[in-house]
């Protein structure tokens, strides 16, 4: 098929090279919101980072400065026990960053996963989403009070309560990608040029669920921060040896009318980090939604 | 008189970083009453956003008239408030669209959609209203509009759709009935009922229309008089006999030229080997309940077919006539209910996943709709050399068979380092082909590959197609609901409706002494069958 004479020659004018894409990370950080929010999440991963080498030891006790205001002992103040406040705040922003971080990323593998598998593959579906929604039915603070009970508070425990019933939703996002995608000509005309099953999978359709997965996955990151908090405030969290927001709060409020600032400083950096996260996810979510990206190039 | 519309030196500019300054420039039209005007033109060619900017209704961030006016009886619209532009629309001038399913809400009974209009524009009773949307449904012939009044769109089929729209853009009497393209979206049959009755509507009221189509059939069947559009520049208008019969601009000539006729050339009988046959394939959708309940939909009924290396079949049908079933079925992209599909005598109707792959090659398809076919995340050559690398064709032979098909689908070779979205829809396409043909298939299945393309691109594409069956002496399957398509392309022909085959034969003697009914009524409907006969 070579060197014969071609059948009618159409000048190759192309659409100009420009049209490439911006990379989607440049256009990211191109809406306002997703760059405030990296900024004050990078602030908050470089505290818990370098924080705990720099400070104070947060459990060493000093009962000659118990329960002193902040600025009188240390920036935020001592607790019940002398500790310093500020130490622990700084070593319990790493609790809720490891955790958030790792439930984010084990739910959306796993749900990945099974997203796929359930949305490519018709007979697994079935199977698949059934025991999804059986998982959906589970209260995830019950369930976790319930592993905890059972096994121990450590950190993996946590994390593996809070992972399990965030994957249902991971599944459902990804298979409702999967079955519009399935159904576009490019993945027919793959199925027909003989490429195999899992090559259609990652080649024509995984990269179509990566930008909504990002997006449920600040969800997610600032949602198990929440959680672990609330457990950690059940005494039903990391245990409280290991200083975490949670804990911090429930061991102070017991005097939260005379000491306020036990509470009040771990709480803000929680809000103010679930708060990060979710504005890097609202940002992420209006740049890569491809109608309104179109807008915004 | 003074015309209803009159439209003086409209320009209408682009956001910056569009790929020309001004969509529309300096265009002059008018619509008399009781006139139809024609706007023809490609793709960009600024035809609708000419009638939405009339409407008021352009995209205000993207598009600002800057020069010209817009006079709707002597007023000048673009002057106007937008209290004022809403209180013309529905009143004055009104429109309707392509698509009239996703035109209607959805969850909004169409009888009460239509009563809208009135509530909003007048000060009737709800019984007046009642009694005014009744009559309106009427007069666009909807059977039994009382009981119609309470339906929903989706239980609607797409041309009673198009008749609620029409009902809707009337209920007011406006003077200008602005209609962009409503007859694209229905079948050829419902085609030709829809512009009987624009047309009818339009004679007893005396309104004026301005219907943008890119259809020279419709264009024949309605106009009075036709406005030629290209680049956003009016290039030509007057009579429809005039533009018609003594076309002046060179792009008008190109235009009319590009319309397939509707007369089949003369075609040599295919001696080639037998490529493909299906016997009595059938698809069901659905299960009959144990006792005879539930409901099966026959997609496609025991249809057997015969196509030889280097013949063309065309399968033509309106939608729901299971002719992309029938493709699908061939493909295996979807697994037929009984019959056989013999490839080179081997049946792979029923054959499991794993042994299919081996035939995949053997047959190819090319899909309607050139912008979903391509994965837009990989470049051009591995969309094209994905397929011989599966069968373990070495990266770089792979490549260099892209680079010869690039250049026998007529695009350059470098192109292949490029992404699918900086080719225009007929690159797209011939991008198409060639995939399927780096394959090296027995038999390509064309489903409607060129409908969505511009005429002009369209007759291109047909060529090359019928270019590379020659070439590599492949048995077509082309599948089309445009008879003056398959008129030009297919060596025979199949009509299909409700999923059996109801007329086959060869191209010239179907067109000549169609048999059946159904095939007399798609014939006859076919858009300005009269005038473009030639």
């Amino acid at each position: 098929m070579t060197d014969q004479s071609t059948p009618e020659t159409v000048a190759p004018t192309l659409l100009p090279e420009g049209a490439r894409d911006p990379s989607v990370w440049h256009l990211a950080l191109r809406n306002k919101s997703v760059l405030w929010g990296s900024i004050l999440l990078v602030a908050i991963i470089l505290a818990a980072v370098i924080g705990p080498f720099v400070t104070l030891d947060p459990v060493s006790l000093n009962p000659m400065n118990r329960l002193k205001p902040p600025g009188e002992a240390g920036f935020f103040g001592t607790d019940q026990l002398g500790r310093d406040v500020f130490s622990r705040v700084v070593n319990g922003a790493r609790v809720s960053l490891i955790v958030g971080l790792a439930v984010a990323s084990i739910a959306v593998a796993i749900g990945l996963f099974l997203g796929l598998i359930a949305g490519y593959i018709r007979i697994m579906d079935a199977f698949i989403m059934r025991i999804m929604d059986g998982l959906m039915s589970i209260p995830a603070i019950l369930l976790a009070i319930a592993m905890i009970s059972l096994s121990g508070a450590t950190l993996t425990t946590v994390v593996a309560a809070i992972v399990i019933p965030e994957i249902p939703r991971v599944v459902r996002l990804v298979r409702s990608v999967v079955l519009t995608v399935r159904e576009e000509p490019y993945v027919e005309a793959a199925i027909s040029a003989g490429t195999p099953t899992p090559l259609i999978m990652s080649r024509h359709v995984l990269p179509n669920t990566i930008a909504p997965l990002i997006v449920q996955a600040t969800y997610i990151c600032g949602s198990a921060m929440l959680t672990e908090a609330i457990l950690g405030f059940l005494g039903a969290g990391i245990p409280p040896e290991i200083p975490s927001w949670g804990n911090i709060m429930s061991e102070g409020r017991t005097f939260f009318q005379l000491t306020p600032w036990i509470i009040f400083f771990p709480g803000i950096c929680l809000a103010v980090t679930v708060l990060a996260v979710n504005i890097v996810g609202d940002g992420l979510r209006d740049t890569l939604d491809p109608r309104i990206a179109r807008n915004m190039r | 008189m003074t015309p209803v519309l009159d439209v003086r030196g409209l320009s209408v500019r682009l956001p910056e970083n569009a790929d020309r300054p001004l969509a529309v420039e300096d265009i002059d039209l008018a619509v008399a009453a009781g006139e139809i005007v024609c706007v023809v033109g490609e793709s960009g060619s600024g035809k609708s956003v000419t009638a939405f900017t009339v409407m008021g209704l352009h995209d205000r961030r993207a598009l600002t008239p800057v020069k010209g006016e817009i006079l709707l009886e002597s007023e000048n619209i673009l002057a106007d408030s937008d209290t004022r532009i809403r209180k013309l629309r529905g009143e004055k001038m009104s429109m309707i669209f392509q698509e009239p399913m996703t035109a209607l809400n959805p969850v909004a009974r169409v009888g009460e959609q239509i009563g809208e209009m009135l509530e909003i524009h007048t000060d009737l009773s709800a019984s007046e209203r009642k009694a005014r949307v009744i009559r309106a449904m009427t007069d666009v012939h909807l059977p039994d509009p009382e009981k119609m009044y309470r339906a929903f769109p989706h239980q609607l089929s797409g041309g009673q759709r198009q008749r609620i729209m029409i009902a809707m853009a009337l209920v007011l009497e406006p003077v200008l009935l602005i209609a962009d393209e409503p007859t694209t979206a229905l079948d050829v049959t419902t085609q030709a009922q829809i512009l009987k009755l624009i047309k009818e509507l339009q004679d007893r009221r005396g309104m004026g229309v301005l219907f943008i189509t890119h259809d020279f059939g419709v264009v024949a069947d309605i106009a009075d008089r036709v406005v030629i559009m290209q680049h956003g520049k009016i290039v030509e208008q007057g009579p429809v006999a005039d533009i018609l019969g003594n076309p002046q601009h060179a792009y008008t000539r190109m235009l009319i030229g590009a319309v397939p006729s509707m007369t089949p050339p003369a075609r040599q009988p295919a001696a080639g080997e037998t490529a493909l046959v299906t016997t009595r394939l059938n698809k069901q959708y659905g299960h009959a309940g144990l006792l005879g309940g539930g409901r099966v939909v026959h997609a496609a009924q025991d249809v057997t077919l015969t196509v030889k290396r280097g013949e063309t079949l065309g399968i033509v049908g309106e939608s729901g006539s299971g002719k992309s079933t029938v493709a699908r079925c061939i493909m295996r992209l979807i697994d037929p209910t009984s019959g056989e599909v013999l490839i080179a005598g081997e049946d792979i109707a029923a054959m499991r996943e794993g042994e299919l792959r081996r035939h995949r090659r053997d047959i190819q398809i090319v899909f309607q709709d050139p912008y979903r076919s391509l994965n837009p995340r990989r470049t051009v050559g591995q969309s094209i050399m994905e397929g011989p690398m599966n069968f373990g064709v070495a990266e770089a032979e792979a490549r260099g068979r892209a680079e010869d098909l690039m250049r026998i689908v007529g695009l350059a070779p470098e192109a292949l380092e490029r992404f699918p979205h900086q080719f225009s829809g007929g690159q797209r396409q011939r991008i198409c082909i060639a995939r399927a043909l780096a394959m090296e298939p027995r038999v390509l299945i064309a489903d409607e590959a060129v409908s969505a393309l511009d005429v002009s691109v369209q007759a291109q594409v047909l060529k090359l197609l019928d270019d590379v069956r020659t070439r590599f002496e492949l048995a077509m399957l082309f599948i089309t609901h445009d008879l003056r398509v398959a008129a030009q392309v297919c060596d025979r022909i199949m009509v299909m409706r409700h999923g059996v085959v109801v007329e086959e034969g060869p191209t010239a003697k179907v067109y000549a002494d169609p048999q059946h009914d159904y095939t007399r009524a798609l014939l006859a409907a076919a858009p300005g069958h009269h005038m473009l006969a030639g």
